[in-house]
């Protein structure tokens, strides 16, 4: 294109406000987060290859779970989407860029401060008592009375990452409210607008209440006053309600994009349209309505009144309903279809599958009696990796296979590719189905040793993680390797049966600035 | 950019800031929502510390309710805090007596202040206190020691399947936090 002007070198990163920019600046930032939480990850498993201790002092394996789930939540997941969000609202609803672009820039360049922040308490000549150790989920009072040092810089940088991921979901509110192009109406919306659309919505809401929840922790550790502490009335079970309240609503948060992303694939690899379109942008409505009501699910063991506890059974169990919808859209979608097994249709059948496969464990963990058992146990760590690894990052990743041809103008190695996913998803089950046997057995999380009866599975295990994780370089290379040109020029259809703005009405790689006249959606 | 886009943009991100700002107020909010839900509810076994009168009313010689009593200290309070039974077979209308002993072992003057958890939290609406020290706090010079007196009973419409009560009470150091910890209650 003629009018493809912009700065060149680190000037065009640092002050970009084109959404293709930040889109790609944020997708390589969640990469580098992503290996980074995975090397924490093997540090963790590394240690339960055996029982016993062997590689570090129990107190700095907290901190190995605790900085991998945060990093991961926060900084391979969330900005993952944030990414894909920047890359393709503005292409898929026909607008040219962003609603807010310069505070597009501003929320991303917010996170690498943020994440300075929380690695810098990895420097034991900065912080002698080490890193966050409480758990991702930073109960008090772990995480005030009895926190290390480097809590306060773990605060602060939560509060960079909400502030940075409340501005990215008001820019994709803004956006999809005010700039579709003519003739596109909410319920024309592509899917993947649609999940994050309510996704956003999700985060505005919630991130405030997390925010608040890390400030009053910082003012019981340094100011004086007692919300979780019950020396001064407050209490700490209060603490995990106010966590839970942001956490539930926060874990579909890490899914429904990838939901989006799934309704887009496979339509095109099944040369059919979305089975039930509307029931889809219904069914995710529905969940995020019901995750704000469930949060106490997390908490069966902490002691509440039976009443209680029925009800955030049976609201979390009305989750499956919803999303049973969905995964009897997508397997309707496929019925009958002239399927193709690409790649980023492979990681979405996987997606499809595992996904339903955590979704189940979801439903055995929401059964409170069972629950007293499977609580804190290796059973829930399985169920939530089955729904973060294999649903939302293999959603992420299928993502990237899909739209890297529209975005570089190249294809990548589909043998590589191919080899990629089965790599994966044999890795992915190797490392996390032996989990559940393991949990239901009675191992606990979180803990650096364990009995010599979970042997066996933990070994399994941790093959499985280091497989994975060494695994994901295939992933970099071909990313590399597609960036330099890969198996030639892609079509700007891309694939036989895509539909959408981004293919039909955009070349292949999609310009610098793209529909700065809106199309025409019929 | 045309001025209308603008505004309509500025609109739209007014409404989303207006979002996150209620739910800011919202999270500081839970925490006296909190306070009340459970006071009111008895979920969580918090009491709603008050004197009452003991009525007289019929005792239910029938039923037998095992008292249970458990004291705690908090962290960092030098004190010495017992009761003289552990546990106690009571009848539902009748007025009991128990007693609690203190004493301050440190060689600072202290102010000790009681809070008192019931379990089942059901229970905690049939359980009540003509005196309990854990209605005001007690001050305690170095070394000196003393013995407090509960009298409670229990209502006799207490549901029929409750069987054990159980009355936990955590003695803090209520020195220097004195008004905090009341504005908290």
């Amino acid at each position: 294109m003629a009018h493809d002007h912009h700065p060149t070198g680190i000037k065009r990163w640092l002050f970009t406000t084109n959404h293709k920019d930040i889109g790609t600046m944020y997708l390589w930032f969640s990469f580098i987060m992503f290996l980074i939480g995975g090397l924490l990850a093997l540090g963790i498993r590394l240690e339960l290859f055996q029982p016993g201790l062997q590689f570090w002092d129990p107190n700095f394996f907290n901190s190995l779970t605790t900085l991998h789930g945060l990093i991961m939540v926060f900084g391979a997941v969330m900005p993952a989407f944030v990414g894909l969000a920047n890359w393709l609202v503005p292409m898929q609803i026909g607008a040219p860029d962003m609603a807010l672009p310069r505070m597009n820039n501003f929320s991303f360049w917010i996170l690498p401060f943020a994440f300075t922040l929380l690695l810098l308490s990895l420097v034991p000549q900065l912080f002698p008592d080490g890193p966050p150790n409480f758990g991702w989920t930073f109960y008090a009072p772990l995480s005030t009375k009895y926190g290390p040092a480097s809590t306060d810089f773990f605060i602060f940088g939560v509060h960079l990452m909400g502030i940075s991921s409340i501005m990215g979901a008001i820019n994709v509110i803004v956006t999809v409210i005010n700039m579709r192009a003519p003739g596109m109406t909410l319920m024309k919306m592509p899917m993947f607008v649609w999940t994050w659309l309510i996704t956003a919505f999700l985060l505005i809401m919630v991130m405030p209440v997390l925010a608040g929840a890390v400030t009053m922790m910082l003012t019981d550790r340094h100011f004086g006053t007692s919300f979780f502490d019950a020396a001064g009335g407050g209490d700490p079970v209060m603490f995990q309600h106010i966590f839970w309240f942001f956490g539930h609503p926060e874990v579909y948060i890490m899914i429904l994009p990838a939901f989006g992303i799934a309704s887009h694939i496979i339509p095109t690899f099944s040369r059919k349209p979305l089975f039930g379109y509307a029931s889809m942008v219904y069914a995710t409505a529905s969940i995020a309505f019901l995750s704000f009501i469930v949060w106490a699910h997390h908490m069966f063991t902490v002691g509440m009144p039976v009443a209680g506890e029925l009800y955030f059974m049976i609201a979390t169990m009305i989750i499956a309903v919803p999303t049973g919808v969905k995964i009897f859209n997508w397997v309707a979608t496929m019925w009958k279809g002239s399927i193709t097994f690409e790649t980023p249709m492979l990681f979405a059948l996987a997606f499809v599958v595992l996904f339903t496969l955590g979704g189940v464990s979801g439903v055995m963990l929401a059964m409170t009696p069972v629950d007293k058992q499977y609580h804190d146990t290796y059973f829930v760590v399985a169920h939530f990796h089955y729904v973060l690894f294999p649903g939302a990052i293999f959603g992420t990743i299928a993502a990237v296979y899909y739209w890297l041809p529209k975005w570089t103008g190249n294809m990548y190695n589909e043998f590589w590719g191919k080899i990629h996913f089965w790599w994966s998803i044999i890795a992915v089950n190797i490392t996390f189905f032996p989990m559940h046997f393991s949990g239901l057995a009675g191992m606990q999380r979180r803990v650096p040793d364990y009995n010599m009866m979970f042997e066996g599975f933990n070994q399994l295990s941790s093959i499985g993680a280091f497989m994975l994780g060494f695994g994901q370089l295939i992933f970099l290379w071909i990313l590399i390797d597609c960036i330099k040109g890969g198996k030639g020029k892609a079509t700007d259809r891309v694939w036989e049966g895509a539909e959408g703005l981004e293919f039909t009405h955009l070349p292949s790689p999609a310009p610098y600035h793209s529909f700065e006249k809106a199309p025409e959606v019929k | 950019m045309k001025p209308m886009s603008e505004n309509k943009n500025t609109s739209v991100l007014k409404k989303a800031l207006g979002i996150v700002g209620l739910m800011t107020v919202f999270a500081f909010a839970m925490v006296p929502l909190y306070n009340v839900f459970c006071e009111i509810t008895g979920i969580n076994g918090k009491v709603i510390v008050s004197e009452s009168l003991y009525q007289q009313v019929e005792v239910d010689k029938s039923r037998t309710i095992t008292v249970e009593l458990i004291t705690n200290i908090n962290r960092g309070m030098p004190w010495e805090f017992k009761t003289t039974v552990n546990k106690l077979e009571v009848h539902p209308g009748e007025l009991n007596e128990v007693m609690f002993f203190a004493r301050n072992f440190s060689k600072q003057t202290i102010t000790g202040q009681a809070v008192p958890s019931v379990a089942p939290g059901q229970a905690s609406f049939y359980l009540n206190k003509t005196e309990c020290f854990c209605f005001d706090q007690q001050t305690l010079k170095p070394g000196e020691s003393i013995d407090m007196p509960m009298r409670f009973y229990i209502d006799p419409d207490l549901p029929e399947h409750v069987h054990t009560v159980t009355m936990s009470y955590v003695l803090f150091n209520a020195t220097s936090k004195e008004s905090e910890s009341v504005a908290a209650n």
